[in-house]
């Protein structure tokens, strides 16, 4: 008898993720496995994946895609839309699935009692959004553009202004989280979680464009990034089997 | 064509701000049938905790199946979720509450998939857990039979209590988990 096993994802390119040791960024020294991942051939778990749109319709609240909407005023900071399509890498889009966004506030200042640098809180803005993207793949959220803020690693250090993302794919081998960032930011060249990307063509690729097209008359500039989860092998294969 | 991947960046410290989920930890509630808690600490290469990390899970039912459109049985219809997220405590610590995953039928042993993110990692991790309860099983099982002993064992989870599993991720280092590339 044989058992036919779905076709798996294609690995990603050499080059495209960053190595997990890597010792300009002080915490992977004792957080990176030492010892060289085993190969896991794709088998149903890998290519199924939580379909999170499915009995979590209360995921998602009201004001999760407008970040500032979310407390009684206004936050301070520069209003922007930012928006994208997600899509494998074959151009195919990714629709209905779930988008996570975390980011520091217009002072580069998050909310959390492991911050405190002297960037000001503000008591309007969280950080925090959701969305999902719809047929097209396409999504967008409302926030304010987050500002740099100094960190431990080396001497001087700051991270460029960035947004955190989240996202599941349809498969588990599809899972990615990454950062967003800003088009010419000054801060790229002595930031090592950006350079720790291998390729500099791939680097690139978290940077978002600005777009005046998209940008909302008197009230929000806008920046587009699209992103790109891993695609799918073409040919599903057999294998013997008891 | 080329494939135009987003590469991977670190969750960083700060990953409560976006990633928790009131009851992300249930996959399925507390006290319904068959449910078994699985219980673990994140531990870094010095063996102390890892606070700002988040442990993931993906599995099929106690059937054997998913509810999903690329299972080449067909979606199970069942509603069955098999997501569970669990941010790490102070101490490190995760637990999520689920149900045993059937055998899938395909020479494989029964186990859950799991994601590791945390501050530190530029890549997400992941890693398997099984279970105890199912020797003959793992024996026979493609990954755990081609591991070393004392490398498979860091993918079975340990029998606690009745209806209690711990699974502890050690990231580096003396019993390093073993971390799968898929």
């Amino acid at each position: 008898m044989t058992l036919a096993h779905p076709a798996g994802y294609r690995p990603p390119p050499e080059g495209t993720h960053p190595p997990l040791d890597y010792p300009g960024y002080k915490s992977t020294a004792l957080r990176a496995p030492s010892q060289a991942p085993i190969v896991l051939p794709n088998r149903l778990t890998e290519v199924t994946g939580p379909l999170l749109t499915a009995g979590h319709s209360d995921l998602i609240g009201p004001s999760d895609h407008d970040l500032t909407t979310q407390h009684a005023g206004e936050p301070i900071g520069q209003r922007i839309i930012v928006f994208g399509r997600v899509l494998d890498s074959d151009g195919r889009a990714v629709p209905d699935t779930l988008v996570e966004v975390w980011q520091a506030n217009a002072s580069g200042r998050y909310p959390h009692k492991n911050d405190n640098w002297a960037g000001a809180l503000d008591p309007n803005f969280t950080g925090g959004g959701r969305v999902l993207t719809n047929s097209k793949g396409e999504y967008s959220f409302t926030t304010i553009k987050p500002g740099a803020y100094p960190w431990g690693n080396h001497h001087n250090a700051w991270r460029p202004a960035h947004i955190h993302f989240s996202l599941f794919g349809r498969a588990f081998t599809q899972r990615l989280v990454t950062q967003m960032y800003f088009p010419d930011d000054p801060l790229f060249g002595q930031d090592p979680i950006f350079n720790s990307v291998p390729d500099p063509k791939a680097r690139q690729r978290m940077i978002s464009t600005f777009d005046l097209e998209a940008t909302r008359p008197d009230w929000a500039l806008a920046y587009r990034w699209d992103i790109v989860l891993r695609g799918r092998e073409q040919t599903p294969f057999e294998e013997p089997h008891e | 064509m080329s494939d135009l991947i987003t590469p991977s960046q670190t969750v960083g410290p700060f990953l409560s701000l976006g990633l928790t989920w009131t009851d992300g930890h249930l996959v399925v509630p507390e006290g319904s049938p068959g449910a078994i808690r699985i219980s673990g600490v994140l531990l870094d290469g010095a063996g102390a905790p890892v606070p700002d990390g988040v442990v993931e899970t993906w599995q099929a039912d106690a059937d054997g199946r998913f509810d999903h459109p690329d299972d080449p049985r067909g979606a199970s219809g069942s509603g069955f979720g098999g997501f569970g997220r669990c941010m790490t405590d102070d101490e490190g610590r995760f637990r999520i509450v689920t149900v045993k995953p059937g055998a899938l039928g395909d020479g494989q042993a029964p186990h859950i998939d799991v994601t590791v993110l945390a501050r530190g990692l530029l890549q997400h991790l992941t890693t398997r857990i099984y279970f105890p309860d199912e020797a003959e099983a793992n024996a026979a099982d493609p990954l755990l039979s081609s591991l070393p002993p004392e490398r498979a064992v860091t993918l079975v989870a340990e029998q606690a209590d009745e209806g209690e599993l711990r699974f502890d991720i050690r990231l580096q280092g003396e019993g390093e988990t073993v971390f799968l590339q898929v």
